[in-house]
């Protein structure tokens, strides 16, 4: 499997990560070895055999759905990059028409 | 003997009796940090107030008479618990300054024991590396060899135990980042079956094959450390509801009859023949204890770095989708709209290692190549499981060398990701089949240690921790010391 720069730039846009161009390359050359090495699952087989979601094949436990935690929105904003009147800040969304 | 050459269980004991305060040893083992840190780089951060606090606030206890083997013991936290008031770096720029708000489970639970935190140690980023040499905040030296890794990722927790800095440790494992450093540093690692530890506020790389677990210079401080540890938690949705154990209670428990499976494929040509040697003369010491040992076959063993390097990343990819700048976390600076946020914060918080993983995982889990990429390895991975549940239905433990090699040097698998990934060959598939595996030391090879892996079944971890302890009992290969850290 080999991998090229624009799929580099194309998994990189989908993951939200900025690539730096000079880097393409590298990354490019690094995720095709690491494709490869991922290739020697497709001898394997298979057939009718079921994923394992999970090592224990433990079922998903559930509550009843009743308020447990205490509101903490002022400790947890005090972490944050921007804030403001209890919001998180982030560039504008939305074009004003 | 001085406080750092103790035992968790003799340092217990000298500080009921007296010998010295909670707030004694722990002064002592924060100058020792101060003073030998900056040979190795063990530690991220160290929490000398809250420290010297909770030594006093221990000293209390103790002198009120209560009961409890941790109570005034200072251990270090691997960084990527979160701890109230300590920086939580998880060895990323990305969390550079972010000061968690709440405690880990492990972190808390340890703390009401009456564990000293002395600080936090150093890891490969997010906990993706078998190095350490991913890390924000540069590479881990081993004590044994500073010009050699200590493993990872939970090197620093592995040098800082082996380097007497601390006397124990926490770390995580999720393809052997317990069990590999603590072979390459010479101390007993444990890695629980998945769930025993709760996951709650251990910062997720692959929510289903993370587990936390001890870093010790003995079986039987593991014990000790895994006591207060394991258990149910509520707030982790994957905690094992299993009544824990006296882990301590049948260390001694007598091995005749123990049946010990060989795996053929651990004994292979990628093998280092010295390491190979080392390994088999501590089996010989298990048949001398009337254990009987037989040659298992685990086939797909080739299989298991392929089927981890896509399940890690599939799920580290949308883990690590939680880092955008927003809410906590690296934000890069004037962002011209949100995409850019996302895109410039996530590029220059993350390292190389990271972004590679990130975009593996999103490859595999793109459309198109879901079926071929994650289907596929959730299937192989079904097939590990079972070869490991035919070999339990023969042998009660499993045995073999943790790595293939004793510690390499720095720098020397950095530049190639593939070759860096091969040498968890040996610890990858326990995390997928979920199995308890631990790590103790045998004959070190020209002076490095040498790590023998024992593998159970499922909650079988005092039966591994009895394993472990009684090989101790014939054998100082855990009490060795780096001559410059004695």
């Amino acid at each position: 499997m080999s991998l090229e720069r624009t799929d580099v730039e194309k998994i990189a846009h989908l993951a939200r990560v900025e690539i730096g161009g000079e880097e393409l390359d590298a990354i490019a050359s690094d995720l095709s070895n690491i494709l490869d090495l991922v290739e020697q699952l497709s001898a394997a087989d298979t057939e009718g055999v079921v994923p394992m979601a999970h090592p224990l094949h433990m079922a998903q436990r559930l509550r009843p759905d009743e308020v447990s935690e205490e509101n903490q929105r002022e400790l947890f904003q005090s972490i944050a990059p921007q804030t403001e009147a209890g919001l998180y800040l982030v560039p504008k969304v939305i074009d004003q028409v | 003997m001085s406080m750092h050459e103790k035992n968790l269980t003799e340092l217990a004991a000298g500080l009921r009796a007296g010998d010295y305060s909670s707030v004694e040893l722990t002064q002592h083992f924060l100058d020792r940090i101060k003073q030998r840190d900056g040979e190795l780089n063990s530690f991220i951060s160290l929490s000398e107030a809250s420290a010297l606090e909770q030594a006093k606030a221990a000293d209390a206890r103790l002198k009120s008479g209560e009961a409890g083997p941790l109570i005034g013991i200072p251990i270090a936290h691997k960084d990527i618990f979160c701890t109230q008031g300590i920086k939580t770096t998880c060895g990323s720029r990305m969390l550079d300054s972010f000061i968690s708000p709440y405690d880990a489970t492990v972190v808390a639970k340890l703390k009401a024991e009456g564990i000293v935190t002395l600080g936090k140690t150093n890891m490969d980023e997010f906990a993706m590396g078998s190095s350490n040499e991913t890390s924000f905040y540069g590479p881990v030296k081993n004590p044994w060899d500073t010009t050699a890794v200590p493993g990872g990722s939970s090197g620093g927790s592995a040098a800082a135990v082996a380097a007497r800095l601390a006397p124990a440790a926490t770390g995580t494992d999720t393809g052997g980042s317990i069990r590999q450093p603590a072979a390459l540093c010479g101390l007993t690692g444990l890695k629980p079956t998945y769930g025993r530890v709760s996951r709650y506020g251990m910062i997720a790389f692959a929510s289903s094959l993370d587990q936390a677990g001890p870093m010790t210079t003995s079986a039987a401080d593991a014990a000790l450390l895994l006591q207060g540890m394991a258990g149910f938690d509520r707030r982790d949705s994957t905690s094992a509801d299993e009544p824990v154990p006296d882990y301590s209670a049948g260390l001694d428990g007598d091995l005749t009859g123990l049946k010990i499976g060989l795996p053929k494929e651990y004994f292979d040509d990628g093998l280092d023949s010295a390491v190979a040697k080392s390994v088999e003369e501590a089996i010989a010491e298990y048949r001398k204890m009337g254990a009987e040992v037989k040659e298992i076959s685990l086939p797909n063993t080739h299989l298991a770095v392929p089927t981890y390097y896509v399940v890690a990343p599939a799920e580290c990819s949308s883990n690590l989708a939680r880092f955008d700048g927003v809410r906590y976390g690296h934000r890069c600076e004037d962002p011209k709209d949100l995409e850019d946020l996302y895109k410039r914060s996530r590029g220059e918080g993350f390292g190389a290692e990271v972004k590679r993983r990130i975009m593996i995982g999103t490859y595999a889990l793109s459309s198109g190549y879901y079926d071929a990429y994650y289907l596929k390895a959730q299937q192989v991975r079904h097939l590990i499981s079972d070869d490991f549940k035919h070999a339990f239905e023969q042998v009660d433990v499993i045995m073999g060398p943790t790595t293939a090699s004793t510690a390499f040097g720095l720098g020397e698998k950095s530049d190639d990701p593939v070759s860096m990934y091969l040498s968890d060959i040996y610890t990858i598939a326990t995390n997928l089949a979920g199995l308890p595996g631990i790590s103790i030391p045998v004959a070190p090879v020209n002076g490095k240690p040498v790590g023998l892996q024992i593998i159970g079944d499922y909650f079988a971890e005092a039966r591994l921790l009895n394993v472990a302890h009684r090989y101790q009992q014939v054998s100082d290969w855990h009490k060795a010391v780096p001559a410059s850290f004695e």
